[in-house]
């Protein structure tokens, strides 16, 4: 660097000693900006440029992780909201002033979020713009009518969220609370329209209308309902409140263990309660949405549904079953602790279910993870008969995956349930016959749902597929449907033996929220290679070839790589709008502190809020 | 018995069964060693999660151990502390050499069974009627062409099977054909193992290529020949 700091400033020095201090300047100017040739370097003269490149890093890779981390953003900001007003619709509805401070913080997140959002968007079109010139070309003639509603959806948008969020002090009582509610709903309305016009243009690519002759409109809306569209709306409004939820609990799981008062570990205690549910809430209808996602796909082109499930791409959805089997015992632990920790004096009581879940969660997990095609030496393959067992070979396909997704909802389901019931005894004269019901229900559905998997091998696949699996489904939603008002109900007369003690959780509690937003965000930049690889060599699916250099699917390893690139730096960006966003609020707390030389109330927990409470004996409460 | 011992116990019974159990189970094969390993993993996954779920476990459980790593109270156990300190990290050492170091073990076996067909193929819907009669046909040319691979019975028992790694297909499995299009079946016989794509191994695949022998239409009956004698139904979506 030395070196090349001094032959500038001797070239600065040549141009003066010709009365060129400005020549100078323009001749370093003109070195420093040589650089930027390389962004036309592959343009013939004549041709319009179809694509531009970035030395070293690679246009595609650059793409990638920017598209990757606008979205995992987007999902945040569109799904906060979601809970966000429903918290505040609780508080405002059942008078619970700690549901509508909930909801302020979580939007206190979102207010920070979203600009940084709209900024990786802005620096995605950028890219985009110069990258591929020619696919940008083609999909604005294709969309223009709705990037202008998109804008316009924008602005109302960013109004409404600052109406929202600084009018929310001066909006709480009476008509204006209503008012207040009503913008909370709206916000969620422009919200998920902001959503689903880039998904048109993103499953444009996937699975594209195209029609010929028409309006701009026409051409336009014939194209944004497309076959996968709507199957990609319902999937990520489901995701983004797993992704809001998971982020929210990670977001308090880390303040709680930094907490320093006991009020500080009761509130984010309670706030990593409420993201890990939300989180769970919506993962139990994930799988759902996904599988209703897949099968149109497949549906919808037979090449592309192969190569995600059965093709090349098929290993992705090994390492999903990981990344979901992690989440799923995650936020089942998670509830387990709370059992334990939370309620005293439970944790032998509830030791046996406990086990008996885990085991079910850990077998139905090892047939999910279980792939069709096994990885074996050359010896062990043989020895096989292949690269698929004889016996095993079964669990590796559909029928047996969605199977245990179905249980492994139904044991979460129930460990809510458990978590719920945990710490109060029933009094209704009904009560027991409603707990036998209630098992029995779990367990002929349970042993419904086995049999219409196992049944699903003996039956066309068309069969199994639009009967079967979507049984499974109704089963499951069913059993949620009847166990839950019943436990309500149970609830409503029953006697509270042990109150629930917040702020009482041990630190790992904290670190499997934060572990739970990982694989989060981990899952969803899997599931964003996954869709965008699908499409092969390209850029719409049959219509616009790839004619760059990158025209070839990432290899597996390369892809793993910079989707934990992508998790990084997501967990950075969002590390960084927390500390901000919680700035504020330091700097009141540091202000509203004890002066020196008085001992603050609440005890200074060293990363670890409560770790005094691993020891055996549980402290009296 | 102390929680340590449990675990050890419980991972080398859950191996004892996959590695020799579940393989004398009729039908069943020995099970690679990836496989085995991630069973493996999950066990104790499941058992650190029961074993840290209250105070009272996670002591029983985590105590010793810390105390042991920490040299606290564990009198003549001091020397055997620093033998695992020492160890422990030599373990890992060798462990991650052996894992990168170069070997002349040939890679592991990693093929895709079904890799996604051309574009071409993937629209196809077979022009021949379902009838009684072409279905015949269709297992006639069966038996002539496919049977002495794929077995008479349609489950990949032919008697020119043995000669082969990896077996002809067996197609009275409800994991094969029962998953795929016609389209689908209608490529694999017309441009046989040499049309594979890469992840599908091309050169680990002795089907000839058909379409040099035998007619589109012929291969289109054969087709339902195949799902009729296998008792299965190919993956349609009406």
């Amino acid at each position: 660097m030395g070196y090349q700091g001094g032959w500038i400033q001797r070239l600065l020095r040549s141009g003066s000693g010709h009365g060129g201090t400005l020549l100078g300047f323009a001749i370093a100017a003109g070195l420093l900006s040589l650089p930027a040739l390389v962004f036309g370097a592959d343009v013939a003269p004549a041709a319009p440029t179809e694509y531009r490149d970035i030395p070293y890093v690679g246009s595609r890779n650059v793409i990638w992780v920017v598209a990757q981390l606008h979205l995992l953003l987007a999902g945040f900001v569109l799904g906060v909201p979601m809970f966000a007003w429903v918290c505040e619709v609780v508080a405002w509805r059942g008078g619970e002033k700690r549901y509508d401070k909930l909801a302020k913080e979580f939007t206190k997140l979102l207010t920070s979020a979203y600009s940084t959002t709209a900024l990786f968007g802005g620096i995605l079109l950028f890219l985009l713009i110069a990258f591929y010139p020619k696919l940008m070309n083609y999909l604005t003639d294709i969309f223009f009518p709705s990037f202008i509603v998109y804008c316009i959806l924008f602005l109302v948008e960013t109004a409404t969220l600052y109406l929202y969020w600084y009018g929310w002090d001066a909006m709480q009582y009476g008509g204006k609370k209503t008012f207040h509610i009503f913008l909370g709903l709206m916000l969620n309305v422009f919200a998920f329209f902001i959503m689903i016009i880039p998904n048109s243009w993103a499953t444009f690519q996937s699975s594209p209308v195209v029609i010929a002759e028409g309006t701009d409109m026409a051409r336009a809306w014939a194209a944004t309902w497309n076959p996968t569209w709507w199957p990609v709306n319902i999937h990520r409004i489901i995701a983004n409140v797993v992704l809001g939820g998971y982020i929210c609990g990670a977001y308090a799981g880390i303040r709680y263990l930094s907490a320093k008062t006991p009020e500080e570990r009761d509130h984010y205690d309670w706030m990593g309660y409420v993201g890990n549910f939300i989180g769970v809430f919506g993962l139990l209808a994930l799988p759902f949405a996904g599988y209703w996602l897949m099968r149109e796909i497949y549906q919808y082109n037979q090449q592309m549904g192969i190569t995600l499930m059965g093709g090349f791409l098929s290993w992705l959805f090994i390492l999903q079953a990981m990344l979901i089997g992690v989440l799923f015992l995650g936020s089942n632990y998670y509830f387990w602790l709370g059992i334990t920790y939370r309620i005293p004096g439970s944790a032998l009581k509830y030791r046996k279910p406990m086990l008996a879940m885990l085991v079910v969660l850990l077998l139905c997990l090892a047939v999910w993870m279980t792939p069709h095609s096994l990885v074996a030496s050359l010896e062990e393959a043989a020895k096989m008969g292949g690269s698929h067992h004889p016996l095993l070979g079964v669990l590796g396909v559909m029928s047996a995956k969605m199977t245990v997704s179905n249980l492994m909802i139904l044991v979460t389901f129930m460990s809510f349930i458990m978590y719920w019931r945990a710490g109060k005894q029933d009094t209704a004269g009904w009560a027991k016959i409603a707990k036998a019901i209630m098992g029995a229900i779990l367990v002929l559905a349970g042993v419904a749902v086995i049999i219409l998997g196992v049944w699903g091998y003996f039956v066309p696949a068309i069969i199994r597929i639009n009967y079967f699996s979507t049984s499974q489904v109704l089963i499951v939603i069913g059993v949620m449907l009847t166990i839950t008002p019943l436990t309500a109900l149970l609830m409503k007369s029953a006697k509270t033996t042990t109150e629930m003690a917040w702020g009482k959780m041990p630190p790992r509690a904290g670190y499997s929220l934060v572990l739970n937003a990982i694989m989060v965000i981990l899952l969803m930049t899997l599931m964003g290679y996954a869709r965008s690889s699908s499409r092969v060599h390209w850029h719409v699916y049959g219509v616009v070839r790839d004619t760059s250099q990158y025209a070839f699917s990432p290899a597996l390893g390369y892809a793993s790589g910079i989707m934990a690139l992508c998790t990084f730096f997501f967990c950075m960006i969002v590390a960084f709008i927390f500390w901000v966003a919680t700035m504020g609020d330091k700097a009141k707390a540091v202000s509203a502190s004890p002066s020196k030389g008085e001992l603050p109330h609440g005890m200074p927990a060293m990363a670890g809020a409560s770790s005094a409470l691993d020891a055996p004996k549980a402290p009296k409460f | 018995m102390g929680p340590i011992i449990k675990l050890i116990l419980l991972n080398v019974v859950t191996y004892l069964i996959l590695k020799f159990v579940l393989p004398n189970v009729p039908g069943s094969a020995p099970l690679p060693a990836s496989l085995i390993f991630l069973y493996l993993l999950l066990t104790t996954s499941g058992f650190l999660i029961l074993a840290t779920v209250s105070a009272e476990s996670k002591e029983e459980f985590w105590g010793p151990i810390q105390r042991f790593l920490v040299g606290d109270g564990i009198g003549g156990l001091q020397a055997l502390r620093w033998v695992v300190l020492i160890l422990f990290p030599l373990l890992v050492g060798w462990q991650t050499y052996n894992s990168t170091a170069v070997s002349d073990a040939p890679p592991g076996e990693n093929r895709t069974i079904h890799p996604a067909p051309p574009g071409e193929y993937a629209g196809l819907s077979n022009p021949v009627p379902k009838t009684p009669e072409t279905i015949q046909q269709g297992k006639g040319f069966y038996a002539a062409f496919c049977s002495p691979c794929h077995g008479g019975n349609f489950d990949g028992k032919g008697s020119a099977a043995r000669g082969f790694n990896p077996p002809p297909a067996n197609f009275a499995d409800p994991t094969t054909i029962a998953m795929l299009q016609e389209s689908y079946l209608f490529w694999r016989i017309k441009k046989g193992g040499v049309g594979l794509p890469i992840e599908g191994m091309p050169w680990k695949s002795a089907m000839p290529r058909w379409e040099l022998e035998l007619p589109d239409e012929w291969i289109w009956k054969i087709i339902m020949g195949e799902y009729d004698g296998a008792h299965q139904s190919p993956r349609t979506w009406e």
